[in-house]
């Protein structure tokens, strides 16, 4: 498929798996499930940093080539998102960010209206705005307006693994967008990343699936066939959905008894 | 007198530090990494080629961050 890349901003990816890092037990484990998944392109957070600190995550994705895709995790405010994404340009070195701002602890739901706020501060400021939003097409409409990269809706609450709850607003969002959707937040398994793929989006960014999975870099390599496979599937278009069935073998020419 | 502490708050923590200290001092208690890493003073990011000469000030606020895993 290297002839179908995803285009964020201008830049090509071959792999459609964005990868978070969170949730990993450890750094040698993430680093094998990374390079399982395929991805060129993987969040961090940015937070205080701590002196016993030793390895770091930036390490390791540097060292095979993945691009920093830093965000505003764990933000409730368009101004402590604002300075958290002004922060990572300057410890990163990267423009882009994962635009989050979350509306409370229990939910992890984004909160629309800082949100949006955020993304006018920052796509104003230069920033490659990347948001991670409800999966409202009003939302995503808006975002995308404003000048946003990309949108991307979640399935599910982060973390959940419940998967894709409301398919028909993912449809709708696809339909209507002229930027990448990339499907974040509430993968549980494989068939949810296809899914996501089939429904037209562009690509899926991932972590607890796959970091808090029995076994990591397994289950990183089943996401990156699923959304291989979903994309294909997308591309060469399913079947419509019929209420009785359709024979596939010929009616004529069968063998009669009597 | 030139080298009186001053009162901050680095990363949520009271600390003193002297009055002669700059942001690159404090980075480098801080932490031993090279890079990766960012700073802010009362909400407005320092950029990393003026920790050598800004100076800490009384009451100051300052943020010290880098990536960790995440998202």
């Amino acid at each position: 498929m290297a002839d179908d890349p995803l285009v964020l901003a201008g830049e090509r990816f071959h792999s459609r798996l964005i990868m978070g890092t969170g949730g990993a037990p450890g750094l040698d484990i993430l680093e094998r499930a990374l390079v399982a998944s395929g991805t060129e392109l993987t969040t961090v957070a940015m937070r205080r940093v701590d002196p016993r600190m030793h390895g770091s995550v930036l390490d390791v994705l540097s060292a095979h080539g993945i691009r920093v895709l830093p965000n505003t995790a764990g933000c409730y405010t368009a101004a402590e998102a604002v300075l958290t994404a002004q922060l990572a340009r300057e410890a990163l070195g990267t423009n882009w960010i994962k635009l989050e701002v979350i509306a409370d602890e229990r939910t992890l739901l984004p909160d629309p209206l800082e949100l949006v706020d955020a993304a006018e501060q920052l796509i104003d400021d230069g920033f490659v705005v990347l948001p991670y939003t409800n999966d409202d097409p009003v939302v995503a409409r808006r975002l995308e307006r404003l000048g946003c990269a990309a949108v991307m809706p979640l399935g599910s609450p982060i973390g959940s693994g419940l998967g894709i709850r409301n398919p028909h607003n993912i449809d709708l969002i696809v339909e209507q967008s002229q930027v990448p959707v990339i499907l974040d937040a509430g993968i549980g398994t494989a068939s949810d990343a296809a899914l996501a793929m089939e429904l037209g989006c562009d690509g899926v960014l991932l972590a607890s699936a796959v970091t808090r999975a029995r076994e990591p870099a397994r289950m990183a390599e089943a996401m990156r066939r699923a959304v291989q496979a979903g994309r294909l599937a997308h591309l060469a278009g399913r079947i419509p959905r019929r209420w009785y069935a359709q024979a596939s073998s010929p009616r004529d020419g069968r063998a009669t008894v009597g | 007198m030139a080298d009186d502490p001053v009162s901050v708050t680095v990363n949520g923590e009271p600390r003193q530090v002297a009055m002669s200290a700059t942001i690159a001092d404090l980075v480098a208690a801080m932490s031993t990494a090279g890079s990766g890493i960012a700073v802010a003073v009362n909400d407005e990011v320092v950029p990393r080629g003026r920790w050598p000469s800004r100076r800490l000030h009384d009451r100051d606020r300052v943020e010290i961050l880098t990536a960790v895993q995440g998202g």
